[in-house]
Order: C-alpha cells, then structure tokens, then sequence
C-alpha cells in the first residue's frame, strides 16, 4: 500500500512540483518556536475565508440579484430553503468575523512588528487583501435590499461625488443609474461573486508566498535565521506542519465555539451583525432615523462625519484607511517586539486602541455636538499615531533584544 | 540578450512601435467594457415628467413623489415660515442665501426658491452624500438649535437646511438642495416635475 502511494507521489513529482510546494510551505517551513495566542488568527483568518466562499456559494443557489426580487429572496432562504437560515447565518456573521480576525491579525503585527523590514511588502499586500475585504463587504452589504443596503450603497458612492468634476460622472459610472437601482444591484452581485473573491484569494496567495520567503516573525521580533545549526535549519524553528498545524486546530476549535453560539444565539448580534433597518425593504424614499455603517467601518465613518467640510472629509476618511499603507516606514525604532521598546511607543500604541475603538463607537452612534467634538478628538489622536511616529518611535532606549527567543 | 550582429535602432523601433500598437489595441477593446458600464437607454429614458396634484395639500404639509428614482419634496409653506426665509438672522446663518452656487433652474433662483413662494419643490437628496433629510417642523421635538424656524434635518451626517432647502453654516453638506425643473398648470392645483414653465401654462 505505501508502495503505491509513494510511487503515485513520485508519478505526480515527475510532471508536478507537489512534495516540493509541501515541504516548502509546511513540511519543511520552519516557523519560530515561540508563536503565542495572537498567532492563531492568520490561519483563521484563511479558515474564516472558506466559510465565506462555500456558504457564499450555496447562497447565490437561491439568490436573486433583481431589486423587485432580492428581498423576498433573501426571505426565502431563511424560511423555506432547507437549513437556508444556517447558511445565511454563518455568511453574514463570518463577515463580521472576518474583519475580527483581520483586525486582531493586523494588532498582531502592530505588537510585534512584524511589518518591519525585510516584511514591508507582506504588510503591503496584507493591507490590499484588507481593502478587497471591504470592497467585497461592502458589496454584499446591497445584496439583501433591506433599508440599511439601501442607503449605506447610497452614502458610500456618494464619497465620490467629492472630488472635483469627475466625481459626478464617476459616481454615476459605478452606479450604472442617477440613483442606487437595480442596475445597481445586479453588477454589485457580480463583482461580489465574481471580481472581489478572485481578487481576494489571488492577494492571499501572494501574502501567504512573501511570508514564506521571508519566514514568519514572532513575539521578539528578533529573526531566527541569525541562528542556524549545521543542518542550516534555524535552532528556533519548528516545521510548521506537524507542529503548527496541530496547534492552529485548537485555535480553530475554540473559534468555532464562540462561532457556532453567536450563530445560534444572537445571529444579528444585537444590532452589530445585521442591523434592526436592513429587515425593512429598500425604500428610495426616505432615509431611516438613524442610518449607521457596519461596525468594521464604523471608525472610518466617524472620521468622515467628524470633518464638518464634504471634500474634506472624505480625504481625511480615505487618509486614515491609506496611512497603514506607510506604517512599516514610519516606525523607526530600533526594537521590533513591543516587549523591547520604550514606555513612549506602548503609550502611544495604547492611546491609538482606545481611539480606535472610541471612534467604531461613536461611528454607530447618532451625531450631537459632544460626541462630534469627543470623534474630533479620537480622529486627532488616530492621526498623530501615524504621523507623529516617525518621530517618537526614536525617543526613549529600547531594552536588549536577545539573541535567541524566548520562551 | 545578444547583441551581435543586431541592428540595435532598428530592433529598439520595433520594440517600441509594437508597443505602442498593443497599447492603442488595449485602449480600443478597453473602451466597450468601460462605456457598458454607464446607464443603459433604457435607464436613461426612465426620466420622463410626473404630474403632482397639489390641491389637497395643508398649509406647513410636506408631501414626497419620486422622480427619476429620487425622492422630490412638495411643501406648502405657510404665511409665518415665508416671512420667516427673510430675516436677516437666518440668512447670516446660511451658507449659500443668495443660491449662488447651488442648482436650480432660473426661474427659481429667488429668495424663497420657487416659481410659487407657497410652494417648495425640492429633489429630497442631501447635497453631502444622498440620504433623504427629514421634515422638520418649527413645533416638532427635536435637537436642533433654539432658533429653528423649521425646515430639514439630514440624520446621516446633521447637515440641515431651511424651509427653502438653503444650507446652514457649519455642517458637512456643501450646497443648498437641489430645486428640479418643475411647472405649474391648472390654475396652480398641479405641478409638473421634470419640465421648464414654458412646455406648460402657469
């Protein structure tokens, strides 16, 4: 028997790099050994990506991308299709999961530094598989015609009618009509589909290839290619399969716990998930009461209505997204890892968080004076964490990185 | 990449005329897919003219028709609210008083923004990013400002307007609304949207 499939194997390797590509990317890519809990959400990230593609699948079964029917259809698979309300469930809540993966993903290397050189170009192509992720949310948001895709479509495509001339023109390119329509609808489908997920899994796949070049990081921030043994495989690195193939299981198991109880339990989340307005049908005319984003755009929005001027609230909208962009070349530290920098750079790390959250906050909320002047604050604050960096990531002494990890 | 024996100028224009050829093709066959993404006949012509009967509204009574897809606003406005749009108090709060850089057709780019003070037509989109605002009234709860005279608050972003669609100072949306073309006819009892006063009797 294992004569067959080692024979098969090297059939397979005669015409196909396969025992290649395994050792390379699991089997022989040696990872730190130190990976602690933030590690998990890289690969749950992935996981979290599949649920997307099958569910996503089984739903445009049913779908019916048509403004007059893509409500109703909507209603259909979560009351006559077979298990359509389970597989609805786990497409809309693993959107909102996605993005908590992806942001705990990128605190993760905010910790650790992970987008420090030689990495800069993984974090780059991390932030591009981060906007597909909102391109593509942003999409499928319009599919279910309720009063929030209505409207939230309307807003976020009239951000491009801020910029001077073109927009105009623009905005009524990307819609296809003079208002949000069906013509709207239909093409969104398809991008969401279509375009974005192949975008999307192309962008992984690169991500995935540069982080193999270069090797994973870890909570020292130190490399581990520094110290190899004779065999030239680092003394800290472990094969990533078995070891973190296993370990990434429980990370999985404990995912999918809280998962499946969210699914079950509190499927629209309280609001946060699928929002109250979006079990309204679509209605052209009239705006709900209180038109809010989903929660992971939520800070981007507080930003944009934070600026009491239309153009330039979208440049400093656009600018808190594209400022990440830079972040590998703003921090100039000579430490990696948090543990070894100085008291400012934690401040300031700790500072951004609360800003960030305060902002997802108030981004959800109705506007009134206080909390516009509390969200100008918050968007200051967010700001000055990135421009400022440059500078006080060189103040204070770092302490000693040591030479192998720690454990 | 040898060289030898290679006319190099000869082998350069080539390269370079090759490419641009390609380039040219590229934008030739990118065109049809770029240009099918604008608005079909069949969309462009959905913006036919609506006919309002307006006999029935109440003085201060807001009422909504749709309009190319958008939500077109007819207020009747009373006496008090008319005089209210002219007091130097208001004005020295709004943006844009005087409607210049706003869109309207002509015939409405007055103080009250109307061909017919009593009556306001407005496309209901709020010149910062689209939401419909909500009709306010002067007596209505609300959070705005002690001063308010009534008129239009958008619950997106807190832009807010006056009863003649005039942005107010201090808030995101650039522009005052937007007054569509729109006539009178049958003695003022109906209003057309979409078409000049000339096409019909006023």
């Amino acid at each position: 028997m294992m004569k067959l499939w080692n024979a098969s194997i090297g059939w397979i390797d005669d015409r196909f790099p396969l025992t290649t590509m395994w050792d390379e990317h699991l089997a022989k890519y040696y990872a730190p050994k130190n990976f602690n809990v933030w590690y998990y959400f890289g690969s749950l990230a992935l996981m979290v990506l599949v649920i997307q593609m099958i569910t996503g699948i089984m739903l445009t079964t049913n779908y019916k991308p048509d403004a007059a029917q893509a409500f109703a259809s909507v209603e259909y698979i979560m009351r006559d299709v077979d298990w359509g309300w389970l597989i609805r469930y786990l497409h809309s809540t693993g959107a909102s999961f996605f993005f908590i993966m992806v942001y705990l993903h990128m605190f993760r290397a905010m910790l650790y530094g992970s987008y420090r050189k030689p990495r800069e170009l993984i974090w780059v192509i991390g932030m591009l598989i981060y906007f597909a992720l909102m391109a593509e949310a942003f999409l499928g948001y319009l599919l279910p015609w309720g009063q929030m895709s209505y409207w939230g479509a309307q807003v976020i495509i009239s951000l491009f009618t801020a910029i001077p001339v073109l927009g105009e023109p623009l905005a009524l390119w990307v819609r296809g009509d003079y208002v949000i329509s069906d013509v709207t609808l239909n093409r969104f489908f398809a991008y969401h589909v279509v375009s974005v997920p192949i975008i999307l899994l192309a962008l992984v796949v690169v991500h995935l290839l540069a982080l193999h070049a270069v090797g994973s990081n870890n909570p020292d921030g130190i490399e581990i290619k520094k110290n190899k043994g004779d065999d030239g495989i680092p003394l800290d690195g472990i094969p990533f399969h078995p070891y973190y193939t296993v370990k990434d299981i429980v990370g999985v198991a404990f995912f999918l716990f809280i998962f499946a109880a969210i699914i079950f339990y509190a499927p629209d989340f309280f609001g946060f998930f699928l929002e109250h307005s979006n079990f309204i049908p679509a209605d052209p005319l009239k705006t709900p009461e209180h038109i809010a984003p989903l929660w992971f755009f939520a800070p981007f929005y507080a930003i944009l209505r934070a600026v009491p001027d239309k153009l330039g609230g979208v440049i400093a909208m656009f600018a808190s997204v594209w400022i990440w962009f830079l972040l590998p070349w703003l921090d100039r530290s000579p430490a990696k890892s948090i543990r070894y920098k100085p008291f400012i750079f934690k401040f300031a790390l700790f500072l951004f968080t609360i800003a960030f959250l305060v902002l997802c906050y108030l981004g959800l909320q109705t506007v009134d004076p206080v909390r516009t002047m509390i969200a100008r604050i918050a968007s200051g604050i967010y700001f000055a964490f990135f421009v400022l960096m440059p500078f006080y990531s060189t103040w204070g002494t770092c302490k000693t990185e040591p030479e192998r990890v720690t454990s | 990449m040898s060289t030898e024996g290679v006319n190099v100028t000869r082998r350069r224009f080539l390269l370079a005329s090759t490419t641009v050829v390609g380039a040219v093709g590229t934008g030739f066959i990118a065109y049809p897919f770029v240009a099918s993404m604008q608005p079909s006949a069949k969309t462009q012509a959905a913006g036919a003219p609506v006919e309002v009967d307006i006999s029935k509204i109440e003085p201060g009574q807001l009422l909504i028709v749709e309009w190319r897809g958008k939500p077109v606003w007819i207020v009747r406005r009373t006496e008090e609210s008319l005089k209210g749009l002219k007091e130097q108090s208001l004005l020295d709060r709004l943006r844009d008083a005087d409607s210049n850089e706003s869109e309207q057709p002509d015939y409405a780019k007055n103080e009250y923004r109307a061909i017919n003070s009593e009556y306001l037509v407005v496309i209901g989109i709020c010149t910062h990013l689209g939401c419909s605002p909500s009709y306010i009234k002067k007596d209505d709860t609300h959070n705005l400002p002690g001063w308010w005279m009534g008129g239009f608050f958008c619950p997106c972003h807190g832009s807010f307007f006056d009863l003649a669609g005039r942005v107010f100072k201090g808030v995101p949306a650039p522009l005052n609304l937007v007054i569509p073309k729109h006539a009178f006819f049958a003695n003022g009892t109906k209003v057309m949207i979409g078409v000049d006063p000339e096409g019909g009797a006023t």
